[in-house]
């Protein structure tokens, strides 16, 4: 009697175990983090977008939005890993410290952290997205539309990210049109759709005819539209805010990477990354080009994507110069990660100094 | 039929009664809203105001909130009760913090007991001195103070983006904009393992102390009262307006950086950009739903922390969009604004009779 009641007590538990371990595997629930309203139409929008593409491959997730980088999203983080969220998608920079504290508490959930560069812990890993590759695009866009050789330039933050991106950029206006030059206005915010127009207003009225941005609001690609200037859609396709002055945008593509990180979870295989994916892996995409721009210029394009998404081509392909004539990158040779991830000087041809 | 009266004198019951009132039609209001969009709306209700606080390490996120939002809306009641409209608290609390964390990042790897009382008189010297400005500036030049104080704040957070792009970031931070992080020595203790609320809520209760002692037990506190109802009463009694203008700025400043400082050196533990979601503008909110009395204010602060937490828990469980909380604190201070009506008139209700 004893022993039956033993053996079916151990029984029941196995099943419930196994039961358990089971409906975990199954329902692998993702939670996303995000900076801004859903609506941004820039950055938060198309981390959602990313996230419907989890819900829509079978998965459950959860998302807050608006959390601000202070003592906030600790107590966000840690109320989605206590509620049962199997991997959390922390999608601002700011999110760095709160992200890896509250990984330690939770060694079982598994934290990807855009943008930054910390991995304390084994379950943190990290991504981002090679824009400096769309860069490479607009850029030969912008230099070859351009009429006035004035390019302007709405910058966020003097971050090297940002950087990479100006140079980018320039490098590859000044490949098709050695006389361009790239003025820049620091915004100081990623999105302030107030400040962001202001910013493009002066460089419109600086002569630009070609604006470009590193900020998430649709303010620019409407100033641009009203001043009859052209301009890059950022993050999102944002042609229909402005279908004459949007002649290409750069989206950001997380659906892929988000889908794939959440089925590693459910199948086990999860581990420490850190990603750095462009063009050829799909998270950089180019929206579809306008028809104001030439036919040729529109094949040259599609084949510089092609050469980027091989790797024939680097965005990055010596000689480069700084401000001050300094050699950079040797002829021939290709600046590597390292540099890039640290590059906080401007090439030749951009206009002004960092802010310090 | 129903007739509305003045009254004589303000209802000192109904003072008090109004904030519950307003939390009370805030509550139905919210409900509304969210059977409007389709949610249940007693359900939605206690993911709000009830599943935030329910166990041990809710309730202390709670006072973890309501900590700075309390120490600066009694800084602010020292200069609303007395007439002086600081909207900058936000800004002294930026200003605070910079201070703060300028000294923190100081003593950089460094330990010592006299290293956390430095950095928090830090603050509250940043937040007095930038309080100061618009005091000074009304004291002597007459200038709007509301404006000042506001348009102060924008340059604050201008100063702070500064320092943590440029000067003060982080060496190892690959020009990310924050500093260091703080040495444990510059930081203030946690009361309790495991959970974030820390010895910063001392400093509020303390300041609810003495701004209850100021108010009713002292002369200072008379005069501001008196300036409160009325400017020329007060000039008539012969009060020096101008010394009593700074120091209200002044404590508030304080009272402001202080907060600063239990944000950068409690959870935070560094600078970065951001260092409040608003604490500054919310105090007001606080503030006046306390009726500008301390213990009022004890109450306001929790009721309103909670609008900040229950709106992630109410997104997290329910997918309210989280922006709902910023609602209900409008909606809050609404209320009391309308039901504030009350208390200069009163509603009659009138048989009819022959």
């Amino acid at each position: 009697m004893h022993k039956f009641l033993i053996r079916s007590f151990v029984s029941s538990l196995v099943l419930i175990f196994t039961l358990t371990v089971a409906a975990v595997a199954k329902d692998v629930k993702a939670a996303f983090v995000y900076i801004g309203p859903t609506g941004d139409h820039g950055w938060t929008y198309q981390h959602d977008v990313g996230r419907k593409a989890v819900e829509a491959a079978g998965f459950k997730t959860t998302y807050v939005e608006g959390v601000p980088e202070s003592a906030d999203a600790e107590r966000v983080l840690r109320q989605l890993a206590n509620s049962g969220h199997d991997v959390i998608f922390t999608t601002s920079f700011g999110y760095m410290n709160p992200t890896n504290k509250v990984a330690k508490e939770f060694p079982n959930v598994k934290f990807e952290h855009a943008t930054g560069y910390k991995r304390e812990h084994p379950n943190v890993s990290t991504y981002a997205a090679r824009f400096y590759e769309g860069r490479t695009i607009l850029g030969t866009i912008a230099g070859t539309m351009t009429k006035s050789n004035v390019i302007g330039y709405v910058a966020s933050f003097p971050i090297p990210e940002v950087i990479r991106g100006i140079n980018s950029f320039t490098l590859a206006a000044q490949k098709v049109n050695p006389n361009i030059k790239t003025k820049i206005v620091w915004a100081f915010t990623w999105y302030d759709p107030g400040k962001e127009a202001e910013a493009a207003k002066a460089l419109i009225d600086q002569g630009a005819d070609v604006i470009a941005q590193h900020t998430d609001s649709t303010a620019i690609v409407q100033i641009a539209e009203k001043a009859g200037v052209y301009a890059f859609g950022q993050a999102s396709d944002m042609d229909k805010f402005a279908p004459k002055a949007v002649l290409t945008s750069v989206e950001n593509n997380w659906g892929p990477y988000y889908v794939d990180r959440v089925k590693a979870v459910a199948n086990g295989t999860w581990s420490q990354k850190d990603t750095w994916h462009g063009i050829g892996d799909g998270m950089v995409v180019i929206s579809d080009l306008d028809s104001q721009m030439p036919a040729d210029l529109r094949s040259k394009v599609k084949k510089l994507q092609a050469d980027l998404a091989s790797g024939k081509v680097h965005s990055f392909t010596g000689p480069i110069y700084d401000q001050k004539g300094n050699l950079m990158v040797a002829e021939g040779k290709t600046a590597d990660d390292g540099m890039l991830a640290g590059m906080m000087t401007y090439v030749k041809g951009v206009e002004g100094d960092i802010p310090k | 039929m129903i007739k509305i009266v003045k009254r004589d004198q303000p209802s000192r019951a109904i003072f008090f009664f109004t904030p519950v009132l307003a939390i009370f039609l805030t509550l139905v209001a919210g409900g509304l809203i969210f059977f409007i969009l389709g949610f249940k709306p007693f359900e939605a209700l206690k993911f709000f105001f009830i599943v935030p606080i329910a166990d041990k390490y809710g309730f202390s996120e709670l006072l973890l909130k309501a900590t700075p939002l309390c120490l600066i809306a009694i800084g602010l009641s020292f200069c609303f009760k007395s007439n002086n409209w600081n909207i900058g608290a936000e800004g002294q609390l930026t200003f605070g913090a910079i201070v703060s964390g300028g000294v923190a990042l100081l003593f950089y790897e460094q330990e010592g007991f006299y290293i956390l009382p430095i950095v928090i008189l830090a603050g509250a010297i940043g937040g007095m001195l930038y309080a100061s400005i618009p005091a000074i500036l009304k004291t002597y030049f007459n200038t709007n103070e509301i404006l000042v104080s506001l348009m102060l704040v924008y340059v604050s957070k201008l100063i702070l983006d500064y320092l943590v792009v440029g000067p003060w970031s982080n060496p190892e931070g690959f020009n990310f904009p924050e500093t260091r992080q703080f040495s444990d020595s510059a930081k203030l203790p946690l009361l309790f393992e495991g959970l974030r609320i820390h010895a910063g809520i001392f400093l509020a209760l303390a300041a609810v102390v003495i701004s209850w002692f100021v108010f009713y037990k002292t002369y200072l506190g008379f005069q501001m009262k008196v300036s409160g109802f009325s400017l020329k009463t007060a000039k008539y009694a012969g009060y020096k307006g101008k010394k009593m203008i700074v120091l209200v700025f002044l404590i508030s400043g304080a009272c402001a950086g202080l907060a600063g400082v239990g944000e950068i050196t409690g959870p935070i533990g560094q600078l970065h950009r951001e260092i409040s979601p608003d604490y500054g503008f919310t105090a007001i909110i606080v503030a006046f739903l306390g009726r500008l009395h301390p213990v009022g204010i004890i109450f306001a602060s929790l009721v309103v922390a909670i609008t900040y937490l229950g709106a992630e828990t109410a997104q997290i469980f329910m997918q309210i969009p989280k922006y709902t909380g910023q609602v209900f604190q409008g909606m809050i201070l609404f209320f009391l604004l309308a039901s504030d009506y009350l208390l200069f008139f009163k509603i009659k209700f009138i048989g009819s009779k022959k």
